[in-house]
This record gives C-alpha cells, structure tokens and sequence, in this order.
C-alpha cells in the first residue's frame, strides 16, 4: 500500500510538472500584455514595469526561476494586485470554493444515489419516470441556467435565501443547488442502470431463495455492488464541478478561486493563471487517487496488496 | 396430502408469461410428487420449462409470471396461497435452492463466511458470531479445507467448484426439508462434475432432504435420482423410476433423448439427434406437442392430447403408442437394446428376490 501511495505521489508530481510547463508556454504564446493602459504608459515605464515582473529576461530563464519557485510554493506576484502574492491570494479564496464544491458534489451524489436506486426497484412505474425525468433536467440544464432561475424564484421571488452574497451556510445552499445538480442527475442515471443490472443477477436471485426480504435483499446485496462503479464518475464530477464552480461563483458573487479565475484570464493575469491552473489540476489529481483507493476499500476483487506490482 | 410419503404434491399447475406477443404457455398442466429423502430428477431441453417449475415452488418467478392454475402441496399447505412474508419464512428455511452458475451466483463483494450465515441469522435470529460458527462447520462439511483461515474470504478468491461447494452450504446450512438444484453442475467441468453430485448425495444421507434435480443431462440423472420425470414443451410426458426410465422408455421423446446420449456401446459416425425445434409455447400445437418431431406420431397425435398411460406403479407415459388399439413400434435400436438389458434385470431381480424372505422385500420397496 505504502508503495503503491509513493508511486501515485510520483505521477502526481509529474502530471503537476507537465501541467506547468505546457501552460507556462501557452501563456507566453498568448497576444496581449498585462498592462490595461499600455497606450499611455511610457517605453522607459514599460521596461520598468517588465523588469519588476521579471518580464524581460529570456523566457527560458522565467520558466526556471518560475519553476524553482513553485516548488517552494511561491507561484509569483499577481499582476492585476500589486504587491499580492499569488499563493496568498489563492488560499484565501480556496476556502468558499472548496465548501460549495464538496457540499454540492456529497449533495448530489447522495440524492443521485437515493433518486437511482428507488427508480431502479420501481422500474417501469411512475417512480422510474419521474426519476429518469429528474435525471435528463439535471444533465441537460446548464449550472449557470439553473442557478440564475434559483436566484430569481427561490431568492427573488419566495425570498428564502439571499442572493449574491457570502456569509454563512444559507448563503451557500443556492451555489450548492445549482452545481449540484449535474451530479445528481448524473449519478441518479448511473445508479439506476447498475441497480437493474445487479437486481437481475443470479446473486440476487441467490438472496431471495435464502428468505431475504425485499429491503434485506436491497440492503445487503444490492446497494454495494451498484454503487461501486459509481466511484468512477466522481472523478468526471468533480471536473464538472470545478468548471461549473466558474461560472456559478460569478453569478452569487462567491470570493472562490474559481470567481478569480475568470478576472485573471480577463486581465491576463498569468501568475495567478497559472497558479489556479496548478490548484485545479492538483485538486483533480487528488480526487482521483482518492476514487482509486476508494475502489479498493470497497471492492474486495480489486483491493491493493503489498505483493501488487 | 394425498400420500404420506410426499413431502411436496404438484397438481395441474400452469403458468403463464404474459409478453407483448401474447401468453407464454410455459407450464401446461403439469403434476408430480417429491418425497420423502428421494431424488427426483427433472429432465428436459431448454425451455421445457424445468426451471419455470422450481421457480414457481420457490416463489420467484418473473413479475409477468401468471399462476393460472393448479396447488403446490408442501406439508399439506397449498404454496400457491402464501403470502409473499410467509414464503419469505420457506424460502432457505424449508425450501433451499441452488442454482446453475456458482461462478455468478454469489455475492462479489460479502465476505463467503458472512454469505452462508446469512440464512441462519434470517430464519433463526442467530446473532452474527453464532451464525459465523456454525457456518464454518457448514464450510468444513461441504469440504472446504482450512476453513477456518477461508471463512473471511470473498467468491473470487475460490475457483468454480469451490464456490459450488459455498453454494451448497448456503442451500443447506438450514437443514431444508426440500433442496431444489436448478442444473447444479452444467457450468462446472467434468471432473468437477463428479466431486459435487458425489457431495450431494453425501450430504442428503446427512441431512436427509428431498432433491429436486433439474438436467438436461442424463448422464447425471443416472447416477443421482431415484425417479425421473422427463419433461417437454411445459408438460411431464413420462415419468418412473431410474431404471424404467433408461431400460425401458415408451415415450418417442425419452427414446430420442436417450438415444442422443452416447454411451460406451455408442458406434457408427453419428449420434442420432432430434430432428426439429420444440414447439412455440406462444401458441401450443393441437394434440401431443412433440408430434411434430416424432418419427413415430399417429394421425391422432395431431388431433388430440395423449393422457398418461400406465405401464407399472410407478412408470407412466403419455403417448397414444401406449394405447392399446395403437399399432406396434419398433423403437430405435439403441432403445431395443435397452429393453433386453432391462429384461434380463428384471429377471435376475427375481431370481434373488426368491432367495430373500419377504418381510425384506417389503422394506426394500420403501
């Protein structure tokens, strides 16, 4: 297990190097400057400016100097906040989108888990449809659609919760509504397939011919075995999620990483561009040695031993 | 019950699946009884309905499944009129079953110990630790080794033969007075074949259960059953006991059957086959069902159903050949050869039953 964790870091590390250089490169490809009013700025103030940022060396050196410096955590100094760090500016905005992300991705998956399985025992019926009817709303209404109509008729029109604003937990339950939804209808899809591929399987049948009740049957068979390649997709939520987290934090003025991450590209604002695309990709590759090991706490057939290879 | 012996009384029963062409009729009329500590082999192709049958005993047939007639007898309870709750209470308790394919007929992911004391901590209300010791006895009986160290084990950790021995454990770890085994070696191989109907047949002089054993493999019935009921198209056509059924067969259908059977006697290039398919049960031929393939059909088996001809106390076959207005037939060679063999048994069976006192003879009938 310690092994196979070492060896995960590793590829980790070396997804976390790709990612770098590729958009280190991108970004010096890019036309444009960070200089909003570059037209009235003087050539001698240009090449100040250029210097400060460490703009006017050769781009090979920038890329080394920007390398030596994340690996000791400094990702530079953000151009659009003078004076501000990226590392700071991001990890004091890490915090609300780390919340609604994750409290949208359990909110979903739970409910998703809930709507399949009870479509799947009922398949056929009204149950079902109405399930599968959630499901196809879910996955084919876009987050920022959905959480716009969340604003205006929970917040506008009922007045329930309030609108753009950050504070305490209220605050977060549209943001949540509205990117959870995508994994929800996603899971409740996938959940429901898999449960009526399990309920007709000899082992079921198996369970039933021992005098299990229907809910015994459910409970102890059923349930685990459909929800495990559920795990699979956690990892393509929570890219779902991230992307949606975009625009959704936009529209509930939410101070996330990912609010920030549209300013920044709209004010090319490469150091703190490339430091949330670090962020995303680290979040993403932690999610999916999570899932993996997951796998393997859950699924006896394909648990990690120390004799793995 | 009609029969003290009977554990299990099947009369007239017919199902019927309802599907958007119409009513699968896949059990048409059919009856027998199972009893006490006998083996009563089931033999049919595919889709005579064998499995419907059992599936239909237990409870667990499909939801467009449609009883439309007939009582299934268990200690003279019709199960036909219990409710879902008091079969769930037979099921594994009272009636077990085993099914065809070990390799899928367990749970992946609980833990095998846990999967065989399962019915005891159902039916019994043991508690976990209890119900885990004596599923190990079970594991240790059913042949398991080193049980002690399996018992946490998952399926696929044990190869198919192994997982049919788990199987059985699970089936039997109640004790169940009747023991249904849906085809319990046909996904096995061979060798494998024999280490477990040799289990099985060890395991009901233990616990003394009824076997209902469901083939389409004659090759095993011969060794395992006591009685044999050969069924085709939803119906029982013949039935008797072992060796009626393999010595001296009078339906067309037990005549092909055993004739497409090799044996060590087998010569010549080709195994005889039925020629045909079996009948659409959608919409049942007038008459015997198996006229159609039968090189032996009378004009009457077109027109009318054939009733069960007696040919002893306990062999019965459903064939107008039986009747005694009907021409007679030479059955396929391999058959003739059967019947001498069986002829010279049954003489030799007299010559000892002289030397034996009657008072033995009457217990040996039991």
């Amino acid at each position: 297990m310690a092994k196979y964790l070492a060896k995960r870091i590793f590829y980790l590390v070396l997804t976390l190097f790709i990612v770098i250089t590729v958009t280190f490169f991108l970004m010096k490809l890019l036309p444009g400057t960070p200089l909003t009013n570059q037209a009235k700025l003087s050539k001698s103030q240009i090449a100040l400016i250029y210097e400060q940022y460490g703009l006017n060396k050769p781009v090979w050196q920038q890329y080394l100097l920007y390398l030596a410096g994340a690996v000791r955590g400094n990702f530079g100094t953000s151009f659009q906040f003078s004076d501000q760090p990226v590392s700071y500016l991001l990890s004091s905005r890490i915090g609300p989108s780390l919340q609604i992300g994750l409290q949208a991705m359990i909110f979903g998956v739970i409910i998703g888990i809930i709507v399949g399985s009870f479509g799947a025992m009922k398949q056929n019926t009204w149950v079902d449809t109405s399930a599968t009817f959630v499901s196809i709303l879910g996955i084919s209404i876009p987050s920022f659609v959905l959480a716009v109509l969340l604003q205006y008729y929970l917040g506008l029109k009922l007045g329930w919760f309030p609108i753009a604003e950050w504070g305490g937990f209220i605050y977060t339950v549209l943001p949540t509504l509205a990117l959870g939804a995508t994994p929800l209808a996603e899971s409740a899809r996938f959940v429901r397939t898999e449960m009526v591929d399990v309920l007709s399987s000899d082992y079921i049948e198996l369970a039933k011919a021992k005098g299990l009740s229907r809910t015994g049957v459910i409970y102890h068979h059923a349930l685990r075995n459909s929800l495990i390649p559920l795990i699979t997709i956690v990892g393509p939520l929570a890219v779902n999620i991230m992307t949606g987290s975009m625009v959704v934090e936009n529209i509930f003025s939410i101070p996330g990483i990912g609010e920030q991450f549209v300013k920044s590209v709209l004010t090319n604002d490469y150091p703190t561009i490339m430091g949330l695309t670090i962020i995303y990709s680290f979040m993403l590759c932690v999610v999916l040695l999570f899932t993996d090991i997951l796998y393997g706490i859950v699924d006896p057939r394909i648990r990690i031993t120390g004799k793995a290879n | 019950m009609e029969n003290e012996k009977n554990i299990l009384e099947v009369r007239n029963l017919q199902v019927n699946f309802k599907t958007y062409a119409g009513d699968v009729k896949a059990i048409r009329d059919v009856s027998f009884d199972l009893r006490k500590g006998e083996t009563l082999a089931i033999v049919g192709e595919s889709g005579s309905g064998k499995s419907v049958t059992t599936r239909t005993i237990m409870g667990l047939n499909a939801s467009n499944a449609d009883i439309a007639s007939g009582t299934i007898k268990y200690k003279g309870d019709d199960l036909l009129k219990k409710s879902e709750k008091e079969m769930e209470a037979i099921r594994g308790q009272d009636i077990a079953e085993i099914f065809q394919d070990p390799m899928t007929s367990l749970d992946p992911t609980m833990k095998i110990g846990r999967q065989i004391a399962e019915p005891l901590m159902v039916h019994k209300g043991m508690k976990k630790e209890k119900a885990l010791a004596q599923a190990l006895e079970m594991m240790k009986l059913v042949g398991i080794t080193d049980a002690e160290n399996r018992i946490n084990d998952y399926p696929h950790q044990f190869s198919g033969g192994m997982r049919q021995r788990i199987v059985i454990a699970i089936a039997l770890v109640n004790y169940p007075e009747i023991l249904i085994a849906d085809e319990p070696t046909t996904a096995l191989d061979v060798t494998i074949q024999a280490q477990i109907l040799n289990l099985m047949k060890e395991l009901q002089d233990k616990i003394s259960t009824s076997i209902i054993f469901i083939t389409h493999d004659l090759g095993v019935v011969a060794g395992m059953a006591d009685r044999v009921a050969v069924m085709y198209a939803g119906k029982i056509v013949e039935y008797g006991t072992v060796d009626e059924i393999f010595y001296n067969p009078k339906h067309p259908y037990t005549w092909g059957l055993l004739s497409s059977m090799p044996t060590m006697d087998t010569g010549g290039d080709e195994l005889p086959s039925i020629p045909g398919t079996p009948p659409d049960l959608l919409d049942p031929p007038k008459g015997d069902a198996f006229a159609a393939r039968n090189a032996y059909a009378l004009k009457i088996d077109t027109e009318k159903e054939p009733p069960f001809f007696k040919v002893s106390d306990t062999h019965y076959a459903a064939t107008w050949l039986m009747h005694p207005d009907a021409p007679e037939v030479t059955p396929p060679a391999q058959i003739v050869e059967r019947q001498k063999k069986y002829a010279e048994m049954q003489s030799k069976l007299v010559q000892t039953q002289r030397t034996t006192s009657p008072v033995e003879e009457e217990e040996e009938q039991q």
